[in-house]
Formats: C-alpha cells, sequence, structure tokens
C-alpha cells in the first residue's frame, strides 16, 4: 500500500475510530489526542509492517490503550471512578450509533457556538478529517507550536460546554447544522481564496472542506442546505483551474476560459443542487448553488441567463438582507437592464456598507460598461487602495491602469 | 486575519531614557516581558512570528538601478528614530483582538518599571482574494 492511499484510508477512518473511542471513554478531548497519536503512529508503522487485517480495530484498540495510560498517568483514584464509569456505560450499551452519524456528531461538537471559525475550523480537520497538527499548520501558514495551542484551546471550550457526545436535541438541531454549514463553507472559501499556483507543500483545503461536506451529507441525505452547499462547493470548485492565468494572477469570470472548466463537478453540482430543490425547503446555500450553476452551465459570460440570476439574487437578498447580495444584484441588474440602473442600485448602498473595497470596483465595472472612464479609473484606483487581498490589489491596479492608459473612443 | 505589529526606534510617549541607559534589572523585567508575551501569544493560537532586528548601527540603505553597482549607505543615519526594531506578526480573528494585543506590547515596563508606552504601528497583512470575485 503505498504512502498517499495510507494516508487517504487514515483520514477516512479517523471520525469513525474517534468517536468509537469517545464512546467508549467519554472525554472528547483526550479522546481526539489519543487518536491523533494511533493515527501517527499507523503511518510510520503501516507502510513498514503492512496494514493490519481490520485497520479500524488497530486504530481503536491503540487509541484506547493511549487513553488507558493518559488515565493511569492521571490521579490514580478519578483514573478508577473514570474507568469504572465508562467501562460499565459501554458493556452495558450496545453501540446504537453509525458510522455516518460519527461524522455528524463530531462536526456538531467540532463548530461548537463557543468556538470562532478560525478555532473550529482547525479543530474539524484534526477530529473530522484526520489531518495532522503539522499539516493543518502547514495549511494555514502558522507554527505548529501555534496550531497545537489553538486546537487544544479549542478542545478546552468544547469540554467547558459539558455536552454529552451525541445528536443535539431536535430543537437546537438546526442552530448546530447551521454552525457546521458556515464553518464548512469558511474552510472552502480559504482554500478557495489561497489556491494560488502549483503549491503542493499546502494541503487542499478546499478539497478537505469538500470530503468533510461529503460525510455530513452522507449522514444526512435528506437535508437540502446540505446538499446545497456541497452543490456550491464543487460548482466553485469546477472553474478552479480558469480562476488564475499562467502567472497566477485573477482571471475574473468573465473572462475565464471555459473549456477549462471540470465538467464532471459541474454534472454533479446540477444534478446536486436539481434534487435539493425540488425538496421545496429553499435555503440561502442552495440558491447561491442554484446560481453558481446558472454560470456553470452557460457557453460564455454574455451568454449567461443573467434574468434567471437576477431573479436568484433577489431571492438571496429577501431571504438574508445582506448587502453584499445586493451588490452582486446590481451586476446582474446592469446584464439585465443596463449599467444605469446597476449603478442605481449601488446607490443605496454606500450607507449599508461604508467604504468597502468591494462598492468600489463593482461601481468601477458599471462606470466602464457605462463609458465613463475617467469616474471608473477613479473607482478602480480607490477599490485597490482599500482592499485587503493582495491579488485582488493586484487585479484592480492593473484595470485602473488598462483603462486610464486605453486610447478613448472619439 | 494577520496583521503585523511593528515597532521602530521612535520617541517612546513616557519619559523613558534608551535601554542602554536603564539598570540591569529593568532591562531584565523588559525582555522577560517580552518573552512572556510571546508565550501568551503562542498559547492563545495566536503567534505567527515575534523578531528584533539589529540596531540601526549595523543597518544598511542599498538603492539600484539594476544596470550600476547598487548603491550602499552605511549608518550612522541622523533619522535611525524612524528604522523598524522588531515586529510581531500574528493571526487573530479580529481587528480589536490585534489593537489589544498592541496596546499591551505598548505598555511593556522601562525604566523603574514604568510602562514604556512605545507607539506600535498595528498593520493588516494582505491576504488572499475572495472567492466571489
Amino acid at each position: 500500500m503505498t504512502g498517499g492511499a495510507i494516508e487517504g484510508l487514515l483520514r477516512e477512518l479517523a471520525p469513525q475510530v474517534l468517536g468509537a473511542v469517545v464512546r467508549r471513554y467519554g472525554n472528547f478531548a483526550s479522546a481526539e489526542d489519543a487518536v491523533q497519536e494511533a493515527l501517527l503512529a499507523a503511518a510510520t508503522q503501516w507502510p513498514v509492517d503492512g496494514e493490519p487485517d481490520n485497520p479500524r480495530s488497530w486504530l481503536i484498540r491503540v487509541a484506547s490503550r493511549r487513553m488507558v495510560d493518559q488515565f493511569r498517568r492521571d490521579d490514580a483514584r478519578r483514573t478508577r471512578e473514570d474507568l469504572a464509569a465508562s467501562w460499565s456505560w459501554s458493556l452495558t450499551r450496545p453501540d446504537p450509533v453509525s458510522e455516518q452519524d460519527d461524522t455528524l456528531i463530531l462536526m456538531i461538537m467540532c463548530c461548537h457556538p463557543s468556538l470562532s471559525p478560525a478555532s473550529a475550523i482547525p479543530l474539524a480537520l484534526r477530529a473530522v478529517g484526520g489531518l495532522t497538527t503539522r499539516e493543518i499548520a502547514a495549511a494555514f501558514l502558522v507554527p505548529e507550536a501555534t496550531m497545537a495551542q489553538r486546537i487544544s484551546r479549542a478542545k478546552a471550550k468544547v469540554k467547558a460546554s459539558d455536552e454529552p457526545f451525541g445528536l443535539p436535541e431536535p430543537d437546537r438541531r438546526a442552530e448546530r447544522m447551521r454552525s457546521v454549514l458556515h464553518v464548512l463553507y469558511l474552510l472552502f472559501n480559504e482554500g478557495y481564496a489561497s489556491s494560488s499556483g502549483p503549491d503542493l507543500a499546502r494541503t487542499d483545503l478546499s478539497g478537505e472542506a469538500i470530503r468533510l461536506a461529503r460525510g455530513v451529507r452522507a449522514s444526512v441525505p435528506e437535508d437540502p442546505e446540505v446538499a446545497g452547499l456541497l452543490a456550491l462547493m464543487v460548482l466553485t470548485d469546477a472553474r478552479r483551474p480558469a480562476r488564475t492565468g499562467a502567472d497566477g494572477e485573477l482571471v475574473p469570470l468573465a473572462e475565464q476560459e471555459r473549456t477549462r472548466w471540470d465538467r464532471g463537478l459541474i454534472s454533479e453540482g446540477v444534478a446536486l443542487i436539481t434534487e435539493a430543490l425540488r425538496q421545496g425547503q429553499v435555503g440561502e446555500y442552495q440558491v447561491q448553488a442554484a446560481i453558481a450553476a446558472v454560470h456553470d452551465q452557460a457557453a460564455s459570460y454574455g451568454d449567461t441567463d443573467w434574468s434567471e440570476i437576477l431573479s436568484l439574487y433577489g431571492l438571496l437578498e429577501r431571504m438574508t438582507g445582506n448587502p453584499m447580495v445586493t451588490l452582486n444584484k446590481a451586476v446582474a441588474t446592469a446584464m439585465v437592464q443596463g449599467p444605469g440602473a446597476g449603478l442605481a442600485l449601488l446607490d443605496g448602498l454606500d450607507e449599508r456598507l461604508g467604504d468597502h473595497h468591494r462598492i468600489h470596483s463593482v461601481r468601477a465595472h458599471l462606470l466602464e460598461q457605462a463609458g465613463d472612464t475617467d469616474a471608473a479609473v477613479a473607482e478602480f484606483r480607490a477599490a485597490a487602495r482599500r482592499t485587503t487581498n493582495l491579488r485582488e490589489q493586484h487585479y484592480l491596479a492593473t484595470e485602473a491602469a488598462r483603462l486610464a492608459t486605453a486610447p478613448t473612443d472619439n | 486575519m494577520r496583521f503585523m505589529l511593528l515597532q521602530n526606534y521612535g520617541e517612546v510617549e513616557s519619559e523613558c531614557l534608551p535601554m542602554t541607559e536603564w539598570t540591569p534589572g529593568d532591562v531584565k523585567a523588559h525582555i522577560e516581558f517580552q518573552q512572556a508575551l510571546n508565550q501568551e501569544l503562542t498559547e492563545r493560537g495566536e503567534l505567527v512570528d515575534a523578531q528584533g532586528l539589529a540596531g540601526p548601527e549595523v543597518a544598511r540603505f542599498v538603492v539600484s538601478d539594476g544596470v550600476t553597482a547598487p548603491v550602499i549607505t552605511d549608518g550612522p543615519f541622523p533619522e535611525s528614530k524612524e528604522l523598524l526594531a522588531g515586529y510581531r506578526l500574528v493571526d487573530v480573528d479580529t481587528t480589536e483582538r490585534a489593537i489589544a494585543i498592541a496596546a499591551q506590547a505598548s505598555a511593556a515596563p522601562g525604566q523603574n518599571g514604568v510602562p514604556i508606552r512605545q507607539p506600535i504601528e498595528v498593520r493588516e497583512v494582505l491576504s488572499a482574494p475572495d472567492p466571489e470575485v
């Protein structure tokens, strides 16, 4: 078995093993450490000794041994009580939870509302994704010691919340699912935004987000928002090959070479979102996925069904009240009704969005469409000064320079 | 969000003399404070990097047109107070948190343990672009 195949298997097994160990011994925080140690042991031993007959049992056994060692190191009296309690618990009850549920339960724990996304994401990558602290640290470009501390602080917070290991009560379930989906969405964006060029050393965070979302979907295949989020991810990821140019520069949607889009992912995403929408419980990820699907199925930027996109943004605007959505709606409005109508929508936004770079860049594009080159240049420059994104800064500065030096028509 | 917290040799807002004129105890307390702050930031999962730079006496300015030999200027520099003394690179959840760390660093103990009140420049590091663009 190759290193890559073992790594894939270990990541697959990680949430199942962790679920089993937590259910046997309780104590999520220690169990998570023990499983991480077992995964590291497997990653060094299996390539030499060969894969065990039952890899899952091997990992559970090694992790359990680490748990017991840990208990022994702790206060002896408490240890006996803990072990007695956990053993009687595990012996008297059958294992009622399926492996799919473990992934969902663990995701819900890792995305606890007391955690910021910057803490929940690394914890989920380790506990559910089976990544090592070193890999996670490298992906987020921070020292391993810093990432290790961030993860253990996150676990301490989860522990302090004193939640039982299991699915939350039905009345809290929807709220917790929203946290899970939000964290997965942010993880996907983190990977998508940072994917510049062939940087092989960094873990593919978008790929990890998609993998985790597939795991959650396997637990709740009937949830249309989970399907919507997964569809949004694959439909967005499908465009990734065309999103950066030869020198790593940003290529906007309007100029992307669509033959480079991943057709397989587009088909998968379109099927997912079609099926989800059919259930008639529309949520914001489904609407975003529907918008992505319209883009992905268009032969060119001009051929895009902009009136469909406009009505979807209108729906999303009513659902979320998010001014960023209105900003996107302005772009679609300009495509359907002309740049003047788009610009008119922006006027009401300044107050709500403040001096945000995106409003300047959208206004710049619309002014350019309207033929007001000087104003467009000024807006591109204003956007470039305000963005906190390096490649976007390059892109906006380049756009300003292109327009400022373009020969005028008259 | 990543922030660079920059401190230069510029004037501090306390009446503090340069560190070379402090007592050894004051110097020790100052260094221990910096190390403890770095330790705290590591434990909070926020520290990416922290470095102090060698003094302006050994700084050089290099200017080149890419064709002829570069012009290298050695110190001393009359404007050395504007030179960077050190930095912390932190990865935090909010701008407010970066400002709070800067405030902590600014209040490092100086002479006689009095807070040094050194101005800390708080600058966000440019990140990768939004996926929506």
